[in-house]
């Protein structure tokens, strides 16, 4: 009789340690290399999002497991993901700052019976290549499509646009004309410049000589970002009342140290502000800077892999831990909670935040730093993006 | 024409600051023979260190110019004897090795150290603002810049042509048994001319950072075009380099002007045109 309760005992034991499983999250991210900072965001607001929440969801533990690619890779992405799933066997994969990288990874998520949840990479497009991705970032769609109402409202006709020559900047381009053109106004000339710019004064000339009221720029943000700002003041534009507007992403607040004086009253329309006034954004500001170790390198990729965390817990509760990609994904479609960000929700049909969008202005705070203040809220904004491009 | 001038314009200060970044680069290639890829580095650690004295400590443009020089300097002199030493007179694959490792070295505690944001440095009062020239308006901290590279190509030139240590220099660099022989301090020699190249890196890099902004990865984000300014004007010639700055800013500029979308496609061009018909640069010399 002992013997048999001492059996039941162990095949409980073994039963329950079966059900108390590790789970573990692959992140691919830059950790190295000139984007850095940005992976550092990604792991600031994973750290974050389970310092309050939990490493626990259910009785089952989170892992994560970090993989580095330190510029846009597809190759070495494919790779990193298929080792992940293979040799880590993870459940989850997330992450992903560049839109090659992740467009690269999103083949295998069926086969390895994956959910992958990106937590940057801002490409509408990446949504179509597999029902099994989920995106908690934004687009460069949606965060440039209000600022051209912002545009037009400010009085301004006629506007030059100015990108970088590469994905994110042709986006930016086509989103902000869209939206210009339907207000009303008028785009007398896009110009699409190379990534790597050291020299922008001939631009300046260029959107002088263009006789626009205002200037769109898009641009990868750090060297790029500071010396166009530099040259548009430098070069008399801003004493000539031509005004700059631009998505987020080129006042980043990583950046505002640098950029200084020279970006104040720069405004930009994007999803979200380290400054944002709400209960659930100073947890999170103090969470995510406590993990990062210095909050002024604090940005928007923190709080995308933040929310990444709380939509993969939830995928975690809705799957009890066992592995079933599609369930996990469509447990989350419709899925509304209230991020740092605002009111942000996972619209069912694309699978990407439908989040609100603010229009911001540089500003310098009552402690002296820089920051974007915003001024103005679109509400409930999805993605525009799709739709343009089917 | 207003256009006209308004690209000349550009292209000079573009072309002036190329000029000041690169020079050390083409006096370490040109008459030391040395393949330094460590030269933006060096020009980093200047901008690094400007920026803390200016931005930190809070003394001032002139004091962070004077620090950046001579603090890079003294970093580089280790360097300069315990691992420059052992690749001057070795094959350029051997060099190469060497210095990309400093680099990325350099890169890495530049990072670890100062962090990966974009640091500034804040200019002294006169260099701030722009000046109104009747037909535009340029920043004063360019003019600011097109006199610093004309101080240093005549300084250089003089020191190199006109003085008894560019003779010694010359001698060195054209055969240093030779120079040894008749009394010359070669390692001496070498020594004090790998600190100005450095010096001039660093000098480089605290003007030029209103164009090159400083991060971790400026050391090699600007190598290739420093390169390319060097291998254009032909390494070691101070005339060269000048004239290379000037054509290649005025080529870049003038590209960037009126087709911004074919990018560097100009810069290019012109560089293999340039290489094709002078192989050794402008002003390379036969060695």
């Amino acid at each position: 009789m002992k013997k048999i309760i001492l059996y039941a005992l162990a095949a409980l034991a073994l039963n329950s340690t079966a059900y108390a499983d590790v789970i573990k999250v692959g992140v691919v991210g830059p950790f190295s290399g000139p984007f850095a900072l940005q992976g550092k965001n990604f792991k600031a607001g994973i750290d974050a999002y389970m310092a309050l929440n939990g490493k626990k969801v259910g009785s089952d533990t989170i892992e994560i497991i970090y993989r580095d690619i330190p510029t846009a890779d597809p190759a070495q992405s494919k790779a990193l993901a298929q080792e992940l799933i293979v040799k880590e066997k993870v459940k989850y994969l997330a992450g992903f700052y560049f839109t090659p990288d992740a467009m690269a990874a999103t083949p295998i998520l069926k086969q390895g019976n994956v959910p992958m949840v990106i937590m940057n990479a801002a490409t509408s497009a990446i949504m179509k290549t597999s029902p099994l991705v989920v995106r908690t970032s934004f687009t460069t769609w949606q965060t440039s499509t209000p600022i051209a109402k912002v545009a037009f409202d400010a009085g301004v006709k006629k506007v030059i646009s100015v990108v970088s020559d590469y994905g994110p900047g042709i986006d930016a381009e086509n989103a902000f004309k869209a939206g210009f053109t339907k207000a009303g106004g008028e785009v007398v000339e896009s110009i699409r410049i190379p990534l790597a710019t050291n020299d922008f004064s001939p631009i300046m000339q260029r959107i002088k000589d263009s006789g626009a009221q205002g200037v769109f720029a898009f641009l990868p943000s750090g060297p790029t970002t500071l010396g166009f700002v530099k040259a548009y003041n430098d070069n008399g534009l801003k004493t000539a009342g031509i005004k700059f507007f631009a998505p987020g992403d080129l006042t980043q607040e990583s950046d505002l140290p640098a950029l200084g004086d020279a970006a104040l009253g720069i405004q930009t329309t994007f999803h979200y502000a380290v400054s944002h006034d709400s209960p659930e954004n100073k947890t999170f500001v103090d969470a995510a800077a406590k993990a990062i170790g210095n909050k002024a390198e604090l940005s928007f990729p923190a709080v995308g892999a933040y929310d990444g965390m709380h939509v993969i817990y939830k995928m975690i509760e809705a799957t009890g831990g066992k592995q079933d990609a599609e369930k996990a994904v469509e447990a989350v479609k419709g899925l509304s909670w209230t991020s740092p960000r605002g009111p942000v929700s996972i619209d069912p049909e694309s699978r990407h935040i439908t989040q609100n969008i603010y229009l911001r202005e540089v500003a310098k705070g009552t402690d002296g730093t820089y920051i974007n203040k915003e001024t103005k809220t679109f509400e409930k904004q999805g993605d525009p993006g799709l739709a343009a491009t089917k | 024409m207003q256009t006209v001038f308004s690209i000349a314009i550009d292209a000079l200060a573009y072309g002036m600051v190329l000029f000041v970044i690169s020079i050390g680069l083409s006096v370490t290639m040109g008459l030391m023979r040395v393949v330094n890829l460590a030269h933006g580095a060096f020009a980093m650690i200047g901008g690094y260190i400007a920026s803390y004295v200016a931005r930190d400590l809070g003394m001032g443009y002139a004091a962070a110019v004077i620090a950046a020089v001579v603090i890079t300097i003294v970093i580089a002199i280790p360097i300069e004897r315990l691992l420059y030493r052992r690749i001057y007179g070795q094959p350029e694959l051997t060099q190469v090795l060497m210095t990309i490792g400093i680099t990325f070295c350099i890169i890495g505690i530049a990072n670890y150290v100062m962090g990966p944001t974009l640091k500034t440095i804040p200019l002294a009062g006169p260099l701030q603002g722009s000046a109104d020239l009747g037909f535009r308006a340029i920043s004063i901290h360019r003019l600011f810049a097109i006199i610093c590279g004309l101080v240093v190509a005549l300084g250089l030139w003089l020191v190199i042509e006109k003085t008894s240590f560019g003779v010694k220099l010359r001698a060195s660099v054209d055969n240093a048994a030779m120079a040894a022989a008749l009394g010359v301090r070669t390692e001496f020699v070498y020594a004090v001319s790998f600190a100005v190249a450095v010096g001039l890196a660093a000098f480089g890099g605290v003007v030029g950072a209103e164009l090159l902004p400083v991060e971790p990865y400026y050391a090699l984000r600007y190598m290739v075009t420093f390169l390319v300014v060097v291998s254009v004007g032909g390494a070691g010639s101070i005339p060269g380099a000048l004239i290379a700055c000037l054509v290649l800013g005025a080529i870049d500029t003038t590209g960037r002007y009126l087709m911004p979308e074919f990018g560097e496609f100009f810069f290019y061009l012109a560089v293999i045109a340039i290489i094709c018909v002078f192989p050794r640069g402008f002003a390379g010399r036969v060695t």
